[in-house]
């Protein structure tokens, strides 16, 4: 691992985007960043523009207002960068998979690093998937692809 | 100036004490700030090396020029700011560790270099084409003028004190007459200085210009990559250099052998804690609120400790 690899891995700055999210999950990120579980620890910090991140944290299931919004701010944010979609929406549309005022999922406008499903997820499961985009933790499960049983 | 002048002088500025071991101590100072403010807050706080991978992360990121922003002034803009803040770090340790080379003003010409890293926000800011931006450079350009006055102050009771404009000088009066501090008009020389110093390093509660939680950081919201991780770095660098001063000025003398060293660390440590303390323990005030603060009380003291100095307590 290089010297560069290491800084990445331990100095990552988050920046929160909630787009079109119900707040439950906004909380259990803010909840994260108390003392009580003291992100600083690992290098994580929440920062207040695009420009200074490294990754955003995206909860809610894409509305089609937010989606322009949503582009420019990932071009906003300098590279390298990671997206990780925080809850159930962001991860396939949730209850508004097939509802016409959204876009079923953060995968259908930006390329997502990590999913964490829940509704609203804890505040360790978020952690646990920051670290996974890390890769600071081993990956538990892979991507299954759909095969019919015959 | 032969080669060999020519060569140690660029060592002397760029690897020690310039730019090199000023960064790597005054990186590690900020891990200091950092666990202090977790001790206060009841967390456990980063590791040693956090601000080390802050700065390395984001030398290495993509630097992203704002459309239309003026790219002169927003590139030169964190290189004026570390540029200050090495020069300032050059002179500074030169009265500890090359007395016989100080020329005299060199305390004057301190008082311009360290204020090269707020011109460089204001600049920066102006030319980030960000609204947040252009109040953070307003904001800082109004409070510069007001806190300079009680640094220029307190930087003079300890000229007269001294009788000299030379920072080794200072540090040779303090030698024979023990420190300025434990005078009265010392004593509250460097009660200004310090606030001074709090305003200048931008901490609470005197970062009106950046206002993480208001302004998202003013100046520094449109900098991302190098032009952010330089920022940091100046910021970090001017946590030794200024904490530094206010020793070498009124609690000397420093002179280069290990004990006075060890008592000059010491010394540094006591004086940075107390400003994270006063840091933590602040919430912000407004900006008429600081600049009636530093225009009215701040100038008041400053001078009645160098009137105090010019009759001789």
């Amino acid at each position: 691992m290089s010297a560069l690899d290491w800084c990445f891995k331990k100095s990552i700055w988050v920046y929160h985007v909630n787009a079109g999210a119900c707040n439950g999950c906004d909380i259990e990120i803010l909840d994260t960043l108390t003392p009580y579980y003291d992100v600083e620890r690992f290098g994580i910090r929440l920062v207040h523009t695009p420009r200074h991140a490294d990754a955003l944290l995206v909860t809610g299931p894409v509305t089609r207002q937010v989606r322009d919004r949503l582009l420019r701010l990932y071009d906003a944010t300098p590279d390298p960068k990671l997206v990780i979609a925080v809850g159930s929406c962001p991860t396939g549309g949730g209850i508004w998979h097939n509802s016409y005022a959204t876009l079923g999922g953060l995968a259908n406008v930006l390329p997502v690093a990590v999913y964490v499903p829940g509704c609203p997820p804890r505040p360790e499961a978020i952690l646990y998937g920051v670290a996974q985009a890390l890769g600071l933790v081993q990956q538990q499960v892979s991507a299954q692809a759909y095969a019919e049983v015959t | 100036m032969s080669a060999l002048d020519v060569t140690a002088a660029v060592f002397y500025t760029l690897v020690f004490p310039g730019l090199l071991f000023t960064g790597v101590v005054g990186l590690l100072l900020t891990w200091v700030d950092r666990k202090v403010t977790a001790i206060v807050q009841s967390r456990v706080g980063p590791p040693w090396y956090q601000p080390f991978a802050d700065v390395g992360k984001l030398l290495a990121k993509r630097m992203v020029i704002p459309r239309g922003a003026p790219a002169l002034g927003f590139l030169a803009a964190p290189l004026l700011a570390i540029t200050g803040a090495t020069l300032s770090a050059a002179i500074v340790f030169q009265a500890v560790f090359k007395p016989e080379e100080g020329f005299i003003g060199d305390l004057i010409v301190l008082v311009y270099l360290t204020a090269l890293p707020a011109i460089g926000l204001i600049v920066g800011g102006a030319s980030s084409r960000s609204p947040f931006g252009a109040v953070g450079a307003s904001r800082e350009m109004s409070l510069i003028l007001a806190y300079e006055a009680g640094f220029l102050l307190a930087l003079s009771t300890v000229v007269v004190h001294a009788g000299s404009i030379r920072l080794a000088d200072v540090n040779l009066a303090q030698l024979l007459e023990g420190p300025i501090v434990w005078s009265p008009s010392g004593l509250l020389a460097m009660a200004v200085l310090l606030v001074c110093v709090q305003a200048k390093l931008g901490f609470l509660p005197f970062d009106i210009s950046e206002a993480e939680t208001e302004i998202i950081g003013g100046p520094l919201a449109e900098y991302s990559g190098v032009g952010l991780g330089l920022f940091k770095l100046s910021r970090a660098m001017m946590f030794l250099v200024l904490p530094a001063l206010v020793v070498v000025l009124f609690w000397g003398p420093v002179t280069a052998t290990p004990a006075s060293l060890v008592a000059f660390l010491a010394k540094l440590l006591v004086v940075e804690v107390l400003l994270i303390v006063a840091k933590v323990t602040h919430a912000r005030v407004r900006l008429d609120q600081a600049l009636r603060f530093f225009w009215g009380r701040v100038v008041v003291v400053g001078l009645l400790a160098a009137a105090l100095a010019v009759i001789g307590l």
